[in-house]
């Protein structure tokens, strides 16, 4: 390794030493995810339940909402046209299924980045702000923290409708709070570290620092807690879908699917067990990717 | 005139649930241009944060009073905005280790471009020519290639090289240096050291360099001041202090200085004792408890700053009995 140049010892010309190219810490937590072989199975199965759940609906011959009324109530099979089977109404399982999913995915992802980017922006301002204002703006989280979000959601969905944007909407109104405290945590300490002093001696005003300084610092912890704010956030959707909060009929998502299971699981389970699978795969999914990220981001604590 | 005047300097910290502490308290020196002044003392005597104080980069619970007039102003009264058309451009600072002072997610190039961004309104691409420039200046080797590299890159000397550069790119009038080589190893000290004087010399650079390191003071500065418990003990010029110190405190730093002519078995000479705990202060004399010349007037008065022909000590013990106590100086 010749990246380290004794003092004193002249520049060498630079097709002379052979540099590894520079990296940053970022690329270099990716190179250590990258060997993590369970992170990369679990991000490879992710990735297509994501590609099948969104291309699915639209390749398949059936769709999920129009009924097959000679083909009620079948069972899974996989010789005929109905892998999953097909509910009372005769819709194809499989379908419905992948559909569900893409909604679930999308209020899970949408959900993640709306209260990611609020929960940054707003525990980096209270931590790096401190004092009176920090003081402000995080009782005002605790303040949110006590309204239960179960009765928000149940006014939002009988005031205006149950649509999916209402859905994402009232999940991330709620989910940013625990982003916010986290990334305000982190800035706190943060904020004493010698770089953040050094870029204020430098006259670097107060939202440049929190900008180019804090924010990228909080990376890590960001992504590794949106990790876990995915799975939550999908969970949430479903718990709301199933009491019949969610996502309006005839859109359909993997919370619906589970209910509408539920209530046929003596004699039809695979309407429970099927949509009930692609859930728990995902979510495992996720949280070992999630452990991964933690791991390649903090390689000293494992 | 002087280019910094700093007249009683106090920096006060709110306690919650507690009285408050004072971490300095009327502290004044003056810097001309081209000159180096050497703030002196232990850990917890104040030093950092009366640069601190100039810069506005004190803990948000602190209040500072006193003057320091600079340019016709007075930096201590300045708000954010104000300030941050001074610091990094007029007045810049290098930190105590550089292994925590550099963003790790950034670039060498796009902290200091950052600086010159700001401050001269410049291109990208002639702000990091002069990036580059600056970094050939503290003699790091390939510097063009090497400034698109991240902090974790370079060694601990190297790092420090790096904050100097950015220090320099707007070509200050002061350089606060707040113990530069503290976190480094002693042949790298050296040549940090080295480098400032150069700058020092070739530039007219001011430098306030604060340090608990006799020896780099007697390296690098012209004058010294030296503080202890929040309050400035002794001021004179580096030649006066180290020929004849004035202040029992002095003394003692110089004593535990340890020489090449010592026996190597020979037990290095500490003064006894700590520093009060910052709030605990009675009314004598702060060092009178460590103090081997102490008597009675020291414990129930405190010593007042007096000048004297070529400096200034807060000392009951008449001066001329301070002379002989220190053995064989070399400045």
């Amino acid at each position: 390794m010749n990246r380290f140049f004794l003092f004193g010892s002249t520049a060498m010309p630079a097709a002379a030493v052979d540099v590894p190219r520079s990296r940053s810490p970022l690329a270099a937590a990716g190179a250590r995810f990258m060997r993590n072989r369970a992170a990369l199975i679990a991000l490879a199965l992710l990735l297509l339940i994501v590609v099948v759940c969104f291309s699915g609906p639209l390749l398949l011959p059936n769709n999920p909402i129009d009924s097959d009324w000679s083909s009620i109530s079948l069972a899974p099979t996989l010789q005929g046209a109905h892998w999953f089977g097909t509910d009372e109404l005769g819709r194809d399982l499989l379908v419905r299924t992948l559909a569900g999913g893409r909604v679930s995915l999308e209020v899970g992802l949408l959900g993640t980045l709306v209260s990611g980017l609020i929960g940054v922006a707003y525990g980096a301002v209270a931590g790096y702000a401190g004092g009176r204002t920090d003081a402000v703006l995080m009782r005002i989280v605790d303040m949110m923290y006590a309204i239960p979000y179960m009765l928000i959601a149940i006014l939002m969905m009988t005031l205006f409708g149950r649509a999916f944007y209402l859905v994402v909407l009232t999940i991330s109104a709620f989910s940013w709070l625990d982003m916010a405290r986290v990334v305000r945590g982190q800035t706190l300490t943060l904020r004493t570290r010698e770089f953040v002093d050094a870029a204020r001696a430098t006259g670097v005003k107060p939202w440049m620092i929190i900008a180019r300084h804090i924010v990228p610092n909080l990376l890590g912890v960001v992504v590794v807690y949106a990790s876990v704010t995915v799975p939550s956030i999908v969970l949430t959707e479903s718990v709301l879908s199933f009491l019949g909060l969610g996502v309006q009929e005839p859109m359909t998502s993997w919370g619906v699917l589970i209910q509408d299971g539920a209530q046929k699981l003596e004699a039809m389970p695979w309407l429970l067990l099927c949509p009930a699978l692609m859930l728990c795969v995902t979510l495992y999914c996720v949280s070992f990717v999630g452990d991964g990220l933690r791991d390649a981001f903090d390689p000293k604590e494992h | 005139m002087a280019l910094l005047e700093v007249s009683r300097l106090g920096v006060r910290f709110a306690r919650h649930g507690g009285a408050a502490v004072d971490a300095v308290q009327d502290v004044s020196f003056s810097l001309d241009s081209g000159r180096t002044l050497g703030i002196v003392g232990e850990s917890g005597s104040g030093k950092s944060q009366t640069v601190m104080a100039l810069l506005g980069l004190i803990a948000s619970n602190g209040t500072v009073t006193g003057e320091a007039a600079y340019g016709g102003q007075n930096l201590l009264q300045m708000n954010t905005r104000e300030l941050n058309r001074i610091r990094g451009e007029r007045i810049a600072m290098i930190f105590q280790d550089p292994m925590t002072s550099l963003n790790p997610f950034l670039t060498i190039e796009r902290q200091m471009t950052e600086t010159l961004q700001l401050h001269r309104d410049m291109t990208r691409r002639a702000a990091r020519a002069r990036a580059i420039e600056a970094l050939e200046q503290v003699r790091i080797p390939d510097a063009a290639r090497r400034i698109g590299m991240y902090p974790h890159e370079f060694s601990g000397g190297m790092r420090q090289r790096v904050m100097i550069a950015m220090a320099l790119l707007c070509e200050p009038d002061i350089l606060i240096a707040d113990e530069p080589t503290t976190a480094l190893d002693v042949t790298v000290q050296a040549q940090i050291i080295e480098l400032l004087r150069e700058l020092n010399r070739e530039r007219g650079t001011a430098i306030i360099l604060i340090t608990h390191d006799m020896g780099v003071v007697a390296g690098l500065c012209d004058d010294v001041m030296v503080m202890y418990a929040g309050r400035t003990v002794e001021q004179a010029s580096a030649r006066a202090l180290f020929a004849a110190p004035r202040h029992p405190y002095t003394v003692g730093l110089l004593n535990a200085l340890p020489r090449l002519s010592d026996a190597s078995d020979a037990p290095l000479r500490t003064i006894p004792g700590n520093p009060p705990l910052p709030g605990t202060a009675g009314a004598g004399c702060a060092f009178a408890p460590r103090c081997a010349y102490a008597f009675d007037l020291c414990r129930r008065e405190r010593p007042v700053l007096r000048a004297y022909e070529d400096g200034a000590r807060a000392c009951h013990k008449p001066a001329g009995e301070m002379a002989g106590l220190r053995v064989g100086v070399h400045a």
